[in-house]
């Protein structure tokens, strides 16, 4: 007997409409053209604030104003959504055994949170909005 | 016993004839305790003695009768018909090729479970008269979970990245020499790191998840695959950020 089997193609394209799971794990994947637009930003603003406090506060003006809000509230969305899809799945990647048995998850991502919000605080304190 | 019939679309593909596969609508009469293997059992004994598809044990512990239910890699044996309604497709598990029917070519598979060595590399030799290796049971625990799987391949059927990527080590396999990794009797993790911490390996893995949401046993192949991440990295740091450093 001759044997012919057959290979199903795969769309190298639009795979991730197969199914809500490979959706979900893209649109956190898409967060990072959003992540690396803002880092740009902030490279340009640290560019412009070598120049001088004229050049800097000229670039300050430019991204002030309604677009740039609407522009950053999206960057920000994303960045927020990019942290919680990633602390959740922590405890995969950082299991804590304690004895015969394993921290519970919960914890572990609970922590990733605390940190999220001490360091949010700091950078806040260190900027002097608090 | 409640009776009820159940409507099956069958992936066929005979290879002596079929230029490729195609649906195959069955209409069987179950019980209300069936699952999906039992229906196909049905179909095989009293309608299509042609049907061709694997399983064994009938119990979620052989790994043989994996299959995509309605686009779900599931366990056939573990598919109960009353959680479906309407038409059940079933079709031949994703990402590997068809050999004839429902049953796939699973050589790929085989191949790079055998690449992984899974199996108890013992670090230092010692004699018989030395006794067992001995193991307590948080040593037990740290790798038990990975332990409980059953080949079935269903987590290489959910991979999008192995559907991508067919050279990719996949899920199972280095979900397997992880466990061997952990486990306090082994000494062959520099042998598994240089199959696993490869490109083909972990770093092809970019963490769907979709692995662990399918397997059967609970055995979260995304979680080991991650920890191979986080071991191979320090592995890295040690080497070139502390010369002289033991491994
Ligand atoms: S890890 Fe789970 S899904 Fe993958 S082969 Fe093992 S038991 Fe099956
Ligand atoms: S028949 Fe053995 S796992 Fe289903």
């Amino acid at each position: 007997m001759s044997r012919r089997p057959f290979v199903r193609p795969v769309s190298r394209t639009h795979w991730y409409f197969k199914h809500p799971r490979y959706l979900r794990y893209m649109s956190r994947e898409v967060t990072c053209v959003f992540i690396g637009a803002f880092a740009l930003l902030l490279l340009c603003a640290v560019e412009r604030l070598s120049e001088g406090q004229a050049a800097y506060e000229s670039f300050l003006a430019a991204i002030t104003g309604p677009w740039s809000t609407l522009g950053l509230s999206v960057v920000w969305i994303f960045a927020v959504h990019n942290a919680i899809s990633w602390f959740n799945v922590t405890p995969k990647a950082l299991p804590v055994q304690i004895g015969e048995g394993f921290l519970p998850g919960r914890f572990i991502v609970a922590a990733h949170y605390a940190a999220w919000i001490l360091i949010s605080l700091a950078v806040l304190f260190f900027a002097g909005v608090l | 016993m409640n009776e009820r019939m159940i409507h099956l679309e069958v992936l066929r593909y005979d290879p002596q004839v079929d230029g490729e596969p195609h649906f195959q609508r069955y209409e069987v009469p179950c019980k209300e305790e069936w699952v999906v293997l039992d229906a196909l059992n049905a179909i095989k004994e009293s309608i299509d003695p042609t049907l061709n598809y694997r399983w064994s044990c009938h119990m979620a512990v052989c790994g043989s009768c994996g299959m995509m239910i309605n686009g779900e890699p599931r366990l056939s044996c573990h598919a109960f018909l009353r959680d479906f309604e309407g038409v059940i497709r079933v079709e031949p598990l994703a990402n590997f090729p068809i050999e004839r029917d429902l049953v796939t070519v699973a050589d790929d598979f085989i191949d790079k479970l055998k690449r992984v060595k899974p199996y108890l590399i013992p670090g230092e030799n010692k004699p018989i008269a030395d006794g067992e290796y001995r193991q307590t049971p948080a040593q037990l625990m740290k790798y038990r979970h990975f332990s409980m799987c059953i080949n079935c391949m269903l987590c290489y059927a959910a991979c999008p990245q192995y559907a991508l990527q067919p050279l990719f080590l996949g899920p199972a396999a280095i979900t397997l020499a992880h466990r061997y990794n952990l486990d306090s009797r082994d000494g062959g993790r520099e042998e598994r790191q240089q199959v696993i911490a490869t490109n083909e390996g972990v770093w092809e893995c970019s963490f769907v998840g979709a692995c662990s949401e399918v397997c059967p046993k609970a055995v979260d192949p995304a979680g080991a695959l991650q920890q191979v991440k986080v071991a191979s990295t320090l592995d890295w740091f040690r080497e070139h950020l502390l010369p002289g450093a033991a491994k």
